[in-house]
């Protein structure tokens, strides 16, 4: 006889709630699926090796892996401030911080481009005093990522180190040791699971990038077109190409969830 | 800097809504704080550790305690659950204090592998937290707050949830190292046997207030809080002014009222029965609450069940009979 399952118990799963949730996993798998069959495996490598998609490729990991860095930098001291320091003002700058989250990142580039376009409230002094100007470089890509990509790694990186035990701290400071000996030694260590989570998927969320890299940046060869906006100018001219660009971001895409899947993935 | 020597713990501390305290430690000695669930033990160790908000005020020597942050206060404190840094090996949880103060990383593992060889887990240096068993991991816990060389060392429940027997060595072996500590050291502890074996003083806090300071023995032949009768197995009943302390088995168990004039006799259902040593011990719920020591023979041929009705008795001489304010170890407040 077989055994029974909680699941059994309470009764079969309604039909009303199965087939929509059929329909939801279908939605999101079949154009992945079609990408996959869709793609010319003859040209393939032809596709990944040319000139304009090496450099692009270069571009993306380059750009990407320094925003993420810079993130790293920035981000992570602001994610312990959110979560280890009670001042005035602090469910407002955490609200503030994840604006970007859910604004278009089209409106980031427009955003991106009033502060530090070459008319911009900090670009045009800045051009002024140093001849150098954002849009365009490869820096500016980089500012588009690291503007796009911070508050996933703050607001992941605030999530781990609260769910890290506060006491900790508490221990270390009895024990003599400084605010910032307690955040290298006890608060990040503990925390870092979801530090590297939240890296990772700001890195993935980095490589993306689109709609505030192109808007701010344009789509030059070589110097401010990445990955995807080289998919998006090949899928006008050569739609093959396309799909080979596209299977590389998404077996990326594949490796960030395989390399985060304890994280996430782990709740049965 | 370490405070000289010789100087004493001065407090009368008021933490909001949790438990005010005003007591007195001299260096050397070993005061235990008891008392029931939610009467403040805690937080009144937390307020001399400065990790809680606190008003009043604490002098250790010439320093002014509440006004020193919390990492120069030269305090160590064992918490509860030891709250050994989990991705630190045991040597290492050790050294920490010792390397936040600047040691290098050489000098600070030498001291810190000093004191578990002193704890006799010199063997497990390397291990992380979740290789200890609870009793090991105590032992690191205290070195840790040890090796950091306190003036007042904080123990707060440090038997707490470990095996009976882990208990007894523990305890023993930290009687030794409080007798080498030249620092003041405040225990909290809700076990009597604690506070009657490791303490010099002992601090009873009730509903967050003190309601009794004097040496273990005092405090146990003349309790003045239920919490602590119960502790040490005594009856406590007021009288007016006046508190009264009796054994178990001085009290005298029948079914009806029992004949003569003694004022000092009680009615009421019995709770539970339970063997203790050699007799049956009884609670019974009369008002307020006593315990009855009967031999076995006894309990059978009166028919004593949990739900029966008795009657309690007790000569006055085997009361001790003592105020329930006055009295020596006061805190001068």
């Amino acid at each position: 006889m077989r055994a029974r399952t909680t699941r059994d118990r309470l009764g079969r799963p309604p039909a009303l709630l199965m087939v929509p949730a059929a329909l939801a996993t279908l939605l999101l798998l079949v154009p992945l699926v079609a990408m996959v069959a869709a793609t010319n495996w003859q040209a393939l490598p032809g596709h990944l090796t040319s000139q304009v998609a090496l450099e692009a490729l270069r571009l993306s990991l380059v750009t990407s892996t320094v925003a993420i860095v810079l993130c790293l930098l920035l981000g992570l001291p602001l994610a312990w401030l959110l979560a280890r320091v009670d001042f005035r003002g602090r469910g407002a700058l955490r609200a503030l911080v994840t604006v970007p989250l859910v604004l278009p990142p089209v409106v980031a580039g427009v955003a991106l481009r009033s502060a530090f376009g070459r008319t911009g409230v900090i670009g045009a002094p800045l051009l002024e005093w140093t001849g150098f100007a954002f849009p365009f470089t490869a820096y500016g890509v980089v500012l588009a990522h690291v503007f796009v990509s911070m508050p996933f790694v703050v607001i992941a990186i605030e999530g781990a180190l609260r769910s890290a035990d506060p006491r900790f701290d508490e221990a270390a400071a009895t024990l003599g040791a400084t605010r910032w000996t307690t955040f290298r030694r006890v608060t990040v260590p503990l925390a870092l699971p979801g530090v590297i989570a939240g890296t990772v998927l700001g890195w993935a969320r980095s490589l993306g990038e689109f709609g505030a890299t192109i808007t701010f940046n344009g789509n030059y060869p070589g110097r401010t077109q990445t990955m995807p906006t080289l998919i998006y100018v090949a899928r006008q001219s050569d739609a093959d190409a396309a799909l080979s660009l596209s299977l590389v971001m998404l077996v990326v895409s594949i490796g960030v969830l395989v390399a985060l899947r304890d994280h996430w993935l782990g709740t049965p | 800097m370490r405070t000289p020597l010789g100087s004493s713990l001065v407090a009368d501390l008021d933490v909001a809504g949790r438990v005010r305290a005003a007591f007195t430690a001299a260096p050397g000695e070993v005061m235990a704080i008891i008392g029931p669930n939610g009467a403040g033990k805690s937080s009144l160790l937390h307020a001399v550790a400065g990790l809680v908000d606190v008003t009043g005020h604490a002098r250790l020597g010439d320093t002014d305690l509440l006004a020193t942050p919390v990492r120069e206060r030269r305090v160590g404190l064992v918490f509860q659950g030891q709250l050994l840094f989990p991705h630190l090996s045991a040597v290492d949880n050790v050294a920490f204090g010792l390397r936040a103060r600047g040691e290098s990383k050489a000098a600070a593992g030498a001291v810190a592998r000093e004191w578990l060889e002193r704890f006799r887990i010199g063997d497990l240096a390397e291990r992380r937290p979740r290789e200890l068993s609870g009793g090991q991991a105590q032992r690191v816990a205290i070195a840790r707050a040890l090796a950091t060389d306190p003036d007042v060392l904080l123990l707060d429940e440090p038997f707490t949830g470990l095996d009976v027997s882990v208990q007894m060595a523990l305890r023993i072996e930290l009687g030794q190292h409080l007798r080498d500590f030249p620092g003041i050291a405040l225990l909290v502890t809700h076990d009597a046997i604690d506070a009657l074996t490791l303490a010099d003083r002992v601090l009873v806090l009730d509903e967050g207030q003190v309601a009794q300071v004097g040496p273990p023995a005092e405090v146990a032949a003349e309790p003045r809080t239920a919490h602590v009768a119960r502790l040490v197995g005594l009856n406590l009943v007021a009288d007016g002014d006046d508190l009264m302390a009796f054994t178990p088995d001085a009290v005298v168990v029948s079914r009806t009222e029992p004949e003569g004039s003694t004022r000092l006799r009680w009615h009421g259902p019995i709770a539970t029965l339970a063997p203790h040593g050699d007799a049956v011990r009884l609670l019974v719920h009369a008002s307020p609450d006593l315990l009855a020591d009967v031999t076995p023979a006894a309990a059978t041929e009166l028919g004593l069940v949990p739900g029966a009705e008795v009657w309690l008795s007790t000569k006055a001489t085997a009361v001790s009979r003592y105020g329930a304010r006055a009295g020596a170890g006061g805190t001068g407040r």
